[in-house]
């Protein structure tokens, strides 16, 4: 097990530097002149000048592969630069409006299991029968409901006609559960359909006709080898969710006027707010990188497989 | 040898929803005796096993019927209630058969749970069924996952949690398919010393001629769902009168070279 | 074969029916918006602002007066056509990386699936926003942030199949001997596998699609005046209060097309996939 976990971290290094090249690569080919930028946040007027000091006190005549590692260096020490908006660091701004983005992902994940388990064990129990149907129309609906979409039909709903919750806003847990919906619909159905899939497939695996020859109760059979069967997979699905409950975050932010980093970044897009973005993204990106971590650790405790063989056939 | 047969299957058919693939089949099985059936895959030699216990997979449906000591299991629930109680089953692909994310323990605990036969000496039961299926030191194996475990080793372990259960009479379904032969020698060796010993009635089940003439005293041989020829070992092997038989036999012995 | 297998088997060729006649609709639409839409999308009549539903509007006007129903219908051409450049790139950029790592193997291979695991490593939707941010908006930009944050699982998936067509024309090098293996190759092994991409690109043009609308939607993706249904979702959303139809109607468009391309997404896998039939159930 600590072999397994040490083998992870240790890809997780080289892994995350490529994820650094690419950002910085993306940047500097796309960004036109960051000079310009510095200029433009230091409000001094542009001249050819000022231009060609700026490009020397940023480093960029020196070539690209250095200037790589000073960007590398200044991001290791959790220097981002400030904003070109409000001249504050970067990343206390970011840090400030995290929590609330964590918060609310963190309850739709909640969400997604909470009603993907049940969902997706019933509906594998009762095949080809009502709840069965129901649940998959439910959740084939799930994978093609446009999220934004959903959020302002459940503003439409529960806000205008009937009053039920706030309409926008952050708050107790009211403020919470549109958003939360909106953004783990897609989720709860991909996840819903993946349990049914494999309660499917395992009540068809070997050890569960043998379960039955040994003459162990249906109550065992099902609710033990095939439940145990089925769930330990959907533990790396979290990851997955994840990722998708970032974008779900942002757009919800954007709609319930939640003060979230995905909102805090969207608007640093109108203003070509580059070092918000930067750090946007590799903070993202770590936080996503190090849940996945996570998500496989606890998935190689789970599974003796992993846990004994030191992870040899993943 | 009792008068009433052990197990006694009459006129068995197994439908799928487009073709029959067991058409009235019928034989009897008794105790201290071992009952060979034999036949190609796809003869429907293991889907008359899996319907003794009701196990059929979903889809396929059964007629006939099927008497465990003289006591015909009309439903469903009869035939549920034999499962390793009055019939243990050992099945082939031993290593696809244990739960991977549970220990050899957790699988004797359970089967005799199952039962109402867990009891204080639990652990001390659980190493004599081990060692009586020939391991040599085991209180190693209790504590191991099966995927620590090579598919002789299995096979074992499947026959000690028959015998933990005290069923009289075991089903072994190609008990010898996917083992190397050393392994395939010492399951044979161990069916036939627990023949020896406890009086077990057994079906034998495989494809195996080999197999058949090592421990069966009867044979019955299936071809396209249906009984073809019966007899004793020595009938079938040395005046076999159907067809299909003597081509078996025939193959049989040109491919192994003796027997 | 019972009555209910009949049942069973003809529901799912009408479910595929279904399917394809919708991906068909929905397709007519984009290439005939033109003649199916009454007015010019983009056509602003102030005085039609807000304008309730008649002959001349059958859906109403919007807040600058322009026709639902035209705006409506030039959205299933923006959606179409960015969905069919960016699955055009995906495929092109993953059948390349995933071809040439397949068939050579070795540092190459090990090397570009690193690579393919790199943008794999970052949350999708989160890449494309960050690409968008330094490309700039516009629909080009969203075809490009959007096919580079997804080309990744494409050339790992070719690659797969690569190798599994490797494999088996190994096998049948060996028993046929060299005659006709070609056309065996054409024949037997492309045909299950090219149907294995098509399936799982229906599968996900209907995902390309959310992402396209919900970056359009944040203000991203295609700027207005295009016609882009996250687009008019996103104009409306003020007026949510006194028109919800405005929201309503393109926000059910995005549903039911991208409900179309999944339903015929499953309609193709159920139908190519023998697993689905009884008999399979049989232990051997």
């Amino acid at each position: 097990m600590l072999r397994y976990i040490a083998k992870r971290l240790l890809i997780l290094v080289p892994m995350l530097l490529a994820v650094s090249v690419v950002v910085f690569l993306i940047l500097r080919l796309g960004q036109g002149d960051p000079a310009m930028s510095y200029l433009r946040l230091s409000n001094i007027p542009p001249t050819d000048q000022a231009l060609a000091v700026a490009r020397q006190e940023l480093g960029l005549d020196l070539p690209l592969a250095v200037q790589y590692v000073h960007w590398l260096g200044k991001a290791l020490t959790l220097d981002f630069g400030r904003s070109y908006v409000t001249g504050l660091p970067v990343l206390e701004e970011i840090l400030y409006y995290l929590p609330n983005t964590l918060k609310l992902a963190g309850f739709s994940l909640l969400l997604t299991l909470l009603a993907s388990l049940p969902l997706g064990v019933w509906s594998a129990l009762e095949k080809d029968r009502m709840p069965d149907h129901l649940t998959r129309a439910v959740a084939f609906a799930g994978v093609s409901m446009p999220g934004f979409w959903l959020g302002f039909l459940l503003v439409w709903l529960f806000s205008i006609h009937l009053g039920w919750l706030p309409p926008l806003g952050i708050g107790g847990l009211d403020h919470m559960i549109m958003p939360a919906l909106s953004m783990s619909l897609m989720s709860m159905a991909i996840n819903t359909r993946l349990i049914r899939g494999n309660m499917l497939d395992n009540m068809h695996a070997r050890h569960v006709l043998y379960a039955r020859v040994r003459g162990l109760p249906e109550r065992v059979v099902v609710g033990k080898h095939v439940l145990v069967n089925s769930l330990i997979p959907v533990v790396t699905a979290i990851g997955m969710h994840v990722g998708e409950l970032f974008g779900g975050a942002v757009v919800a932010e954007s709609i319930f006027s939640w003060p979230g980093v995905g909102r805090y970044a969207v608007s640093a897009i109108y203003n070509r707010d580059y070092p918000v973005m930067q750090c946007f993204i590799l903070i993202m990106t770590g936080i996503f990188v190090l849940m996945n971590l996570g998500v496989d650790i606890l998935y190689a405790w789970l599974d003796p497989r992993i846990r004994l063989e030191g992870g040899s056939n993943r | 040898m009792s008068s009433t047969p052990f197990l006694e299957v009459r006129d068995l058919q197994i439908h799928s929803a487009s073709r029959e693939l067991v058409s009235g089949v019928g034989f009897q099985a008794v105790q201290g005796r071992v009952l060979g059936l034999v036949g190609a895959s796809g003869s429907g030699k293991s889907l008359t096993c899996l319907s003794v216990l009701d196990l059929l997979p979903k889809g396929l449906r059964m007629q006939g019927q099927i008497c465990v000591q003289g006591v015909a299991l009309e439903d469903q629930a009869s035939r549920r209630a034999i499962r390793s109680s009055k019939v243990g089953m050992i099945l082939q692909n031993p290593m696809s058969c244990f739960d991977p994310v549970f220990t050899i323990r957790t699988h004797f605990r359970e089967t005799l749970a199952a039962h109402g036969m867990l009891s204080a000496d639990f652990g001390q039961r659980m190493l004599d069924a081990l060692r009586e299926v020939g391991f040599a030191e085991p209180q190693s194996v209790p504590g191991l996952y099966p995927f620590q475990m090579s598919g002789g080793m299995l096979q074992r372990v499947m026959v000690a949690l028959a015998l933990i259960l005290e069923a009289p009479f075991l089903i072994a379904d190609e008990p010898t398919t996917d083992l190397d032969t050393v392994a395939q020698a010492r399951v044979l060796d161990l069916l036939a010393g627990l023949k020896e010993r406890h009086g077990l009635g057994m079906l034998l089940v495989t494809h195996d001629l080999g197999v058949i003439a090592r421990l069966a005293d009867d044979v019955a041989v299936m071809h396209g769902g249906m009984i073809i020829e019966r007899g004793t070992v020595h009938e079938i092997f040395g005046n076999p009168q159907h067809e299909y038989t003597q081509r078996l036999i025939a193959t049989h012995l040109e491919f192994s070279g003796y027997n | 074969m019972s009555l209910r297998d009949m049942f069973r088997t003809l529901a799912r060729r009408g479910v595929l029916a279904i399917a394809v006649l919708m991906a068909v609709v929905v397709c007519g639409t984009a290439v005939f918006a033109p003649v199916i839409a009454p007015h010019d999308p983009t056509d602003v009549v102030l005085e039609n602002k807000f304008a309730a539903p008649s002959m001349e509007h059958p859906f109403g006007c919007d807040h600058l007066g322009r026709d639902v129903l035209s705006r409506l219908v030039y959205g299933t051409r923006t959606s179409i056509c960015s969905v069919a450049a960016i699955m055009a790139i995906v495929l092109l950029l993953g059948f390349t990386v995933g071809t040439v790592s397949g068939y050579a193997g070795g540092a190459l291979d090990a090397t570009l699936m690193r690579f393919c695991d790199v943008f794999l490593t970052f949350p999708t939707f989160i890449l494309a926003m960050f690409l968008i941010g330094v490309l700039g908006t516009g629909m080009v930009n969203v075809i490009i942030a959007v096919a580079l944050t997804h080309w990744a699982w494409y050339a790992r998936i070719i690659r797969s199949m690569v190798l599994s067509l490797k494999n088996r024309e190994y096998v049948l090098a060996a028993k046929v001997a060299g005659t006709g293996r070609l056309q065996t190759t054409v024949r037997h092994i492309l045909p299950p596998i090219v149907a294995q991409l098509v399936i799982l690109c229906t599968l996900d043009i209907g995902h390309m699609m959310l992402h396209v609308s919900g970056l359009s939607f944040l203000g991203l993706g295609v700027t207005p005046p295009m016609p882009e249904w996250g687009v008019m979702i996103s104009d409306a959303r003020q007026f949510i209060w006194s028109h919800p139809m405005l929201i309503m109607l393109p926000g059910g468009m995005i549903f039911v097309t991208v409900m179309a391309f999944n339903l015929l997404g499953d309609a193709l896998r159920d139908s190519f996939d023998p697993a689905l039939a009884v008999q399979e159930d049989v232990v051997p």
